[in-house]
């Protein structure tokens, strides 16, 4: 098994690389490193697709010239086009991702002064008890 | 009868911008106190310890260490996740074709197709770009779609001046200065410096280069790698670069926020119209009116070339919105 | 070649164990821009080159840029000392 992994390096490479990123989504405390742990699970992801798209000893799928004023368009020349496609759309959404992942962390700091995920949701249910506890006393205070 | 229409008009413009008074019977919650659970230690219950039956002793107990050892199980409990989950992977990766092979199964016919047939299909030299501009141009569009939706909306979580020009003109919001919604005070926006003169010597040389490359990444997107989207990138670098060495200001005055608006929403109109033609001449849009062109022209590819300009306008925008609103808040 | 090959993809892992355990955000923002340009060579070197472009200037350039931003807004990059909160 561990002869096959050398052969196929880059996609094992991948896989560690999304693990390493799940382990940091699951694990970090801090949000800003949540969500560089997101996007090295998306550059793993598109390692995986774009090695599976390499062919040994073949060009980047540019038509070239040959010679005569034509273009060489034989499918054995160029590597695979279609994961370069696919992971030019995941880059630019990833980016996108990560925009609106940063704004809604940076709000979230303005709002409860903290990064920290566990002291953000603690801080949110004391403000929920204490909202409830008032209400209640509002509803008995009217009752009496 | 004027004056009441002005305060009816006012009562409906606060309503619609929730910005009116409050109601009187509406509880403000004071500030929590500072210390949180996890300091806190129940005193009293801590020192009649030795007194407490074993039930209770461990509801103590559990009261205490439950969190630390709670978090500890989930820790270890992810981990475990995830190797599990690597293993699992590997095993599969270990099972697949060797890396570089010919006879990978992802090399089936429709690379062929693409690559034989894609230079006088759609004229464009590059494959990749022929690939998602003219065979998969929907898919293309609805990802410049997503960045456009994403720099509105980061607009509307970050865009803070407009917010605080309607508080200060109705200053009875923050009467008591303790409004709860108000409660942390407000990210400062630290000031950028604007003397730097190393700075601006340097942007101003390298400023056009960066632009004139950018241009270049854009138009020959159909020849060379590149395309709307690394040259709309390296568009916005140098937004960003004109914007950190001579202040906001300057690029404000060429792009704001209504241009930002303007210019990516035409681009994606553009767009849109250009590649929507195919609903109504046919399935295929391969016998389209509009030629191709040589392989390897400037002026080649069909459509390919103006929908790389509006690409990368969109992108070079919404990037540079980015840097703005996370920068100062507006655009 | 091979070998530079192997070298880069140590070096990615090296890089996404590092980000993990940094105490210090600054730190890891850096070091997840250089695993962007890693990225970017390892693209040139599957004969990918708009990938290539793409990651550098979308993935090494705009997205650090992001990050060095955010934390400057929370106050990160004033003091050095490491933050408590991770």
């Amino acid at each position: 098994m561990l002869e096959k992994l050398f052969l196929n390096h880059y996609e094992a490479a991948a896989v560690i690389l999304s693990g390493i990123g799940l382990t940091n989504l699951l694990l970090q405390r801090n949000l800003i490193k949540k969500i560089i742990g997101l996007n090295i699970m998306d550059t793993a992801v598109y390692l995986f697709l774009a090695a599976k798209g390499y062919v040994e000893g073949r060009a980047a799928p540019i038509l070239l010239e040959n010679g005569s004023g034509g273009w060489l368009n034989s499918a054995n020349l160029y590597v695979n086009p279609v994961p370069a496609g696919l992971v030019l759309t995941g880059i630019v959404v990833s980016v996108s991702v990560t925009a609106f992942a940063l704004a809604l962390t940076l709000k979230l700091y303005e709002y409860y002064g903290t990064l920290n995920i566990d002291e953000a949701l603690m801080k949110m249910t004391q403000e929920q008890q204490e909202l409830e506890s008032k209400i209640d006393d509002a509803e008995e205070e009217v009752l009496a | 009868m004027n004056e009441e229409i002005k305060l009816i008009w006012q009562k409906f413009f606060n309503w619609v911008s929730g910005n009116g008074p409050r109601p009187e019977n509406e509880v403000i919650p004071p500030e929590p106190p500072p210390d949180l659970p996890f300091t806190q230690k129940p005193k009293d219950k801590y020192t009649r310890f030795h007194e407490a039956t074993l039930k209770e002793r461990y509801n103590q107990w559990l009261e205490i260490h439950g969190l630390h050892i709670f978090s500890l199980i989930y820790s270890g409990l992810s981990v475990l996740t995830c190797i599990v989950i690597v293993c699992l992977l590997l095993a599969t990766v270990a099972e697949l074709p060797p890396f570089g092979d010919e006879k990978n199964p992802a090399n089936n016919e429709v690379i062929r197709r693409y690559v034989e047939h894609g230079g006088h299909e759609t004229g464009a030299q590059n494959i990749v770009a022929g690939l998602i501009l003219d065979y998969r141009a929907f898919d293309t569009f609805g990802e410049s779609a997503v960045l456009f939706t994403a720099a509105v909306s980061v607009l509307m979580i970050l865009g803070v001046s407009r917010r605080n020009n309607i508080e200060e003109s109705s200053p009875d919001l923050n009467e008591s200065g303790q409004n709860f919604l108000e409660r942390a005070p407000p990210v400062n926006f630290h000031e950028i410096r604007q003397d730097d003169s190393i700075l601006r010597a340097v942007a101003s040389l390298s400023i056009p280069a960066i632009l004139l490359m950018g241009c270049v990444v854009v138009i020959n997107g159909h020849l060379t790698p590149g395309g709307g989207f690394s040259g709309g990138a390296i568009l916005s670098t140098a937004l960003i670069l004109c914007a950190n060495a001579f202040g906001f200001e300057r690029v404000h005055k060429f792009f704001n926020e209504r241009t930002f608006i303007i210019s990516s929403s035409t681009a994606l109109m553009i767009y849109a119209l250009s590649k929507g033609y195919s609903f109504f001449t046919g399935a295929n849009h391969f016998h389209s009116i509009i030629p191709k062109g040589t392989i390897g022209n400037i002026l080649s590819g069909g459509l390919i070339l103006p929908l790389n300009i509006c690409v990368g306008l969109i992108v070079a925008g919404t990037l540079y919105g980015f840097y703005a609103l996370f920068s100062r808040g507006d655009i | 070649m091979i070998l530079v090959e192997w070298l880069l993809l140590i070096f990615l892992i090296v890089c996404a164990i590092a980000v993990s355990i940094s105490k210090n955000l600054l730190n890891s923002v850096i070091i997840f821009m250089s695993y962007s340009l890693v990225m970017a060579v390892i693209w040139v070197l599957l004969r990918s080159p708009d990938l290539a472009i793409t990651e550098a200037a979308v993935g090494a350039g705009v997205t650090s840029v992001l990050f060095f931003l955010a934390l400057r807004k929370i106050g990160k990059l004033e003091h050095n000392k490491d933050d408590e909160n991770n």
